[in-house]
């Protein structure tokens, strides 16, 4: 190996800095949310302790926060399955270059594009005109879909770019029909990159704001609820609460990635019995 | 015309949620844009009254003024950051396990709250949070600064903390793309270090910063809730203009506005989908 460029230690050191600046604000309220019941919003600590935390489990004073978790988690659920089976059946369209396929794909980068609160107030505009009830399980669910959808397409785009189609053809010859192609061939090769568009489908619609602002109706989603905090808790309260959903975020990231981990490792292990004879 | 069939009817689902939240959301702000209200309803009408006063006013062109600096600085810093960031994981980092394991610590974020993110600088930026008090302690400034929170500085801080990852992956992505002979070629015709990154690795990075840039742009020009949360409320863009009267209920004002604001957005992306093929990048 040849000797590290001077430009090496340089890059390296603002790299650092760069993951310094994306994670330690949020570090940061992780410990203050450990405030003593005395402490304030910002340093110094007040003493140490897991009151505010309780103090999230208590009565609330303003919101339902539970509540708003429990519905959060629900709509991200919903979101992730319809992403996954809506963005693999237009990846698979795509591939065919059917008639319209260039304004559809036009019509997926505008809704990426497109800023969030005209998909939030024009949703919200015709469920009123037409006297649809505005619900985050109807309204909040579309609205939010014009999010997910554009990415896991994208990513279908990325994955099918470089599918080997030798496999299709391979099972083809030997007589399998389009549908077994789809279900044993395709899916079983592309199953990694579904469970990364599977967590950009709930990640991105458990943390959706902006488009399900005007779109969720009366029962808020965890966001808003937390948003509605910031102008009426002066409390590290809400620090513990930040801190418990990105938790939360985080473990379900680690959970997503380490399915795609471990499938990886199967698939080296029991990957190919090629030549190995029956 | 079977292909044909099988095609339409597997983007079908994909098709029906853009037009019925997308497409018909759009044509009914389009509509609702030239309707009249009243203080407490909207009725159905055609007239130009909420273009005419949104064009006549003088905060209309402020507040366009605003959006689009925000976007022209937010944008500069991002990429200044997120190209040696990008760099240093596609072209100094050597193990492969390393450099997934980076990446994904720059893409994590993206998975977690934006809300969240925006109040952890609280502590950071207060009268007396951190940077105050650090500051004092070693002596640079006598007085808390003012505009460190609920100011321009606070507002693009959040808007570069939010969204340079949004400018790290596809240049990452196009500068792994590039084949490592043509930089061993430039080297072994004599070029520098600086020559090879400005002569051979910029240009080929180009529909990275490209679709970085469209990110970057459209989300912070059809953003409303960071600079209203890290401004205090205290500065607007066209978003918060939006954001404002929908609160009002003004839905037809609002309308207007944001049709407005969607052009511009439109227009600014398609000056910029000039430079690159988005599908072919990917």
């Amino acid at each position: 190996m040849e000797p590290r460029p001077r430009s090496f230690y340089f890059l390296a050191a603002f790299f650092a800095l760069f993951v310094l600046f994306l994670y330690g604000p949020t570090l940061t309220i992780a410990v203050l949310s450990f405030q003593g019941p005395r402490g304030g919003l910002t340093f110094p600590m007040n003493g140490v302790s897991t009151y505010w935390f309780a103090d999230l489990f208590r009565e609330q004073a303003v919101g339902d926060i539970w509540g708003a978790f429990r519905r959060s988690f629900a709509l991200g659920l919903m979101v992730m399955v319809t992403t996954v089976v809506v963005s693999v059946m237009a990846g698979l369209a795509f591939r065919k270059r059917f008639a319209g396929s260039g304004v559809l794909f036009y019509l997926a980068i505008t809704s990426l594009v497109i800023p969030s609160i005209l998909i939030s107030l024009g949703v919200g505009l015709i469920f009123n005109q037409l006297g649809f009830k505005i619900h985050w399980a109807t309204s909040g669910f579309g609205a939010q879909l014009t999010w997910t959808l554009p990415f896991g397409l994208l990513i279908m785009f990325a994955v099918f770019n470089r599918f080997d189609k030798s496999f299709e053809e391979a099972a083809r010859d030997l007589g399998a029909t389009p549908w077994q192609t789809i279900v044993h061939v395709v899916l079983p090769i592309i199953a990694p990159s579904l469970i990364g568009v599977a967590l950009f489908g709930f990640t991105l619609s458990y943390d959706e704001f902006a488009r399900t602002l005007l779109t969720a109706g009366s029962y808020n989603t965890l966001p808003l609820e937390i948003f509605g905090m910031t102008t009426n808790v002066t409390t590290p309260v809400i620090y513990a609460l930040g801190t418990l959903t990105t938790v939360f975020s985080f473990l379900v990231i680690a959970g997503f990635l380490g399915t795609v981990w471990i499938l990886g490792k199967r698939r080296t292990r029991f990957g190919s019995d090629a030549g190995k004879g029956v | 015309m079977t292909r044909n069939l099988i095609g339409w009817l597997q983007a079908l689902p994909l098709a029906f949620v853009l037009a019925g939240f997308l497409v018909a959301p759009v044509a009914m702000i389009g509509m609702v844009s030239f309707w009249g209200s009243t203080e407490f309803s909207i009725y159905p009408a055609f007239q130009f009254e909420n273009y005419r006063y949104l064009f006549s006013s003088a905060v209309t062109w402020k507040v366009f003024f605003a959006t689009f600096k925000y976007a022209a600085i937010t944008w500069a810093l991002t990429l200044s950051i997120g190209f040696p960031v990008a760099f240093f994981l596609a072209f100094h980092v050597r193990s492969q396990t390393l450099q997934v394991a980076l990446f994904l610590v720059c893409t994590i974020p993206f998975w977690t709250s934006n809300i969240i993110r925006m109040i952890s600088w609280i502590p950071f930026l207060g009268r007396n949070g951190i940077a105050n008090k650090t500051l004092i302690d070693w002596g640079v400034i006598d007085q808390p600064l003012e505009w460190l929170l609920y100011s321009d500085f606070s507002v693009i801080l959040a808007f570069v903390h939010l969204y340079t990852l949004f400018m790290v992956v596809p240049i990452f992505n196009t500068m792994m793309r590039i084949d490592r002979s043509l930089l061993e070629a430039a080297r072994d015709a004599g070029a520098s270090g600086y020559q090879t990154l400005v002569h051979v690795i910029l240009p080929l990075t180009k529909p990275g910063i490209m679709i970085g840039t469209i990110f970057v742009v459209t989300l912070v020009m059809g953003d409303f809730i960071t600079v209203r949360f890290m401004s205090g409320s205290q500065r607007a863009n066209v978003g918060r203009l939006i954001s404002n009267d929908i609160a009002l209920l003004q839905y037809p004002s609002a309308a207007a506005t944001a049709v407005v604001l969607l052009v511009t957005v439109l227009m600014v992306i398609g000056i910029l989908l000039r430079f690159v093929n988005i599908r072919k990048e990917l």
